[in-house]
């Protein structure tokens, strides 16, 4: 990673503090990615990776501390010596920069996979509506879904609503992606299916935050691994380190479980 | 149990080739019968009470009838429209991050659910005691009488109350649709109102529609109370014309049949429209996971 040093990161996160009520979901957590990295943050649940990652596209707005996405302070502008608070309008501006894939999949239930796909690039950039068709047949096709198009989601399979939830993120070419435990709402035999479709965006080189139980991916794909626990960034490092021989007792333990 | 289980180990296969007979449905039966009979006795009365079927048949396309129809008609398009409107204006303002937003909203459903409609469309009528003339000042003033006549008045009372309740009505059917839709559009790029008007509310359609269905039949037979303040609708014209020529109850059976007729061909239509909405709702076929 000589050559992403370099350059500015793509995300940087300074002493990130979230709180929910009086549990601190993230205690005082920096990181950085650089601009192509894989990352993949570990952890037990509650442990704040999920919180991180919706803190990075502003879903969830932090008590303290500050993230830059591509350069861009999120949520705030600076003005003389004070931080002003963003409009709904920018923050819906800023938020182009990432795409998310949550958990549960969120396509939108009344629309088809191209409609699902198509919705951003017309509605949001404004982009006339063959060249976005055309896009978003590429796209599914990318994802192997091409002739699924006509599909509404209720008549999808998970791993195939993940997939198409993928298409509709990158249809908005953004410069980061970001995965929620995309594959863990999923039964085990579409599992795979998903983190194919993940292993090619990595190695298009897409910048992708992954928060997974999928250890093996992690090894695989990953250039760095995170291990969170207890709102707090314990260890990180390259996968065969932090997976393979790590340096906490919290990330044995963590580990042990998770292969049990 | 035990005695079961010895029962079940004949697993007899030569039952599979036995003939299989339905159950009898003898209450099912019985009750027709029973209703029948009702009907029955139902109709006999009224053919042998002292009802001239003739008038009602001479009066059902009468063109004091018939006009008032129109009026009823046009009224509950046009008060269900500025119903829903209102309904769906405030049901996003009762949702709104603004405190002085929702606190309006709050203020404007607790005002018209809470008084009388009747005393509403009372108040619409006689605002011209209290303000002789509206206007914005300096631009242009109209009198106060001209403008607020039976139509407007019975438009202004029932709209304006049905928006009351249809804001309710949105508001939950708001709440019904998955918070994930929400964020998923947020991510997207989406401001709040462009996730409202493209994700949210073509899906909260699907539980909005079955309880407005059924206040636009209400607002049909509302519009009847509108008499009180000289609104000429179907039931008004009734009444002129029986207090005339004492056919009273000939008059509201042909009322009650023109009410009917609208309602049903109101129901055909909420029927095509919750289908059209329920789109992506597709149960059978679902799969997750």
């Amino acid at each position: 990673m000589a050559e992403t040093a370099l350059s500015a990161p793509m995300v940087k996160a300074l002493s990130v503090t979230k709180r929910f009520g009086t549990l601190a979901a993230l205690d005082d957590v920096s990181l950085e990615i650089a601009p192509g990295e894989v990352v993949c943050i570990v952890g037990p649940s509650g442990s704040g990776k999920s919180t991180l990652l919706r803190c990075i596209n502003q879903l969830e707005r932090i008590d303290a501390g500050a993230i830059w996405v591509d350069g861009e302070l999120a949520g705030y502008r600076q003005d003389g010596g004070r931080l002003v608070e963003l409009t709904d309008r920018d923050i819906a501006r800023q938020r182009l920069a990432s795409g998310m894939v949550f958990q549960r999949f969120n396509l939108f239930a009344h629309m088809t996979a191209l409609q699902n796909v198509i919705e951003g690039p017309v509605t949001v950039l404004r982009q006339p509506k063959a060249a976005a068709i055309a896009e978003a047949e590429a796209l599914l096709a990318r994802v192997g879904l091409a002739e699924k198009r006509n599909a509404y989601p209720s008549e999808l399979s998970g791993g195939q609503q993940q997939r198409v939830a993928i298409a509709r993120a990158l249809a908005m070419k953004p410069r980061l992606m970001l995965f929620d435990e995309p594959t863990s709402a999923l039964d085990p035999e579409l599992v795979g299916e998903v983190l194919a479709v993940m292993r090619d965006l990595a190695k298009s080189g897409m910048t992708m935050v992954v928060v997974t139980h999928e250890l093996g991916f992690a090894r695989e794909v990953a250039d760095r691994v995170v291990f969170m626990d207890q709102g707090r960034l314990v260890e990180q490092g390259p996968p065969a380190q932090v997976l393979g021989a790590p340096e906490h007792q919290r990330t044995r333990d963590f580990i042990a479980a998770v292969l049990s | 149990m035990t005695e079961r289980r010895a029962q079940a180990s004949v697993f007899d296969p030569a039952i599979l080739s036995l003939p299989r007979v339905g159950r009898l449905h003898l209450g099912r039966w019985l009750s027709a019968a029973l209703m029948l009979l009702a009907l029955a006795l139902v109709i006999k009365a009224f053919a042998d009470g002292d009802i001239a079927w003739k008038v009602v048949g001479q009066f059902f396309t009468a063109p004091a009838i018939l006009g008032g129809l129109v009026n009823t008609v046009i009224m509950t398009i046009c008060a269900m429209a500025l119903g829903i409107t209102l309904g769906v204006v405030f049901a996003i303002m009762a949702m709104s991050p603004n405190l002085v937003m929702r606190g309006c909203a709050a203020f404007y459903i607790w005002f018209f659910r809470g008084t009388p409609l009747i005393l509403q469309l009372l108040i619409w009528f006689n605002l011209a005691l209290v303000f002789p003339t509206i206007g914005i000042p300096g631009l242009f003033s109209v009198r106060t009488i001209d403008v607020i006549g039976p139509f407007m008045a019975t438009l202004l009372g029932l709209g304006i109350n049905q928006g009351a309740y249809t804001a309710e009505v949105v508001r939950s059917g708001i709440l019904s649709v998955d918070h994930g839709q929400t964020e998923a559009a947020k991510t997207i790029g989406m401001t709040r109102l462009t996730t409202l008007r493209r994700i949210v509310l073509p899906q909260a359609m699907r539980v909005i529609i079955p309880p407005v269905g059924n206040e636009v039949v209400s607002m049909v037979k509302l519009t009847s109370i509108a008499s009180v303040i000289q609104f000429s609708e179907i039931l008004r014209n009734a009444q002129t014309i029986y207090y005339a020529n004492a056919r009273v109850i000939e008059l509201l059976i042909v009322a009650a049949g023109w009410y009917l007729i609208v309602v049903s061909i109101l129901s055909l239509g909420q029927i095509a429209l919750e289908r059209h909405f329920a789109k992506g709702r597709a149960g059978a076929g679902a799969r997750n996971g």
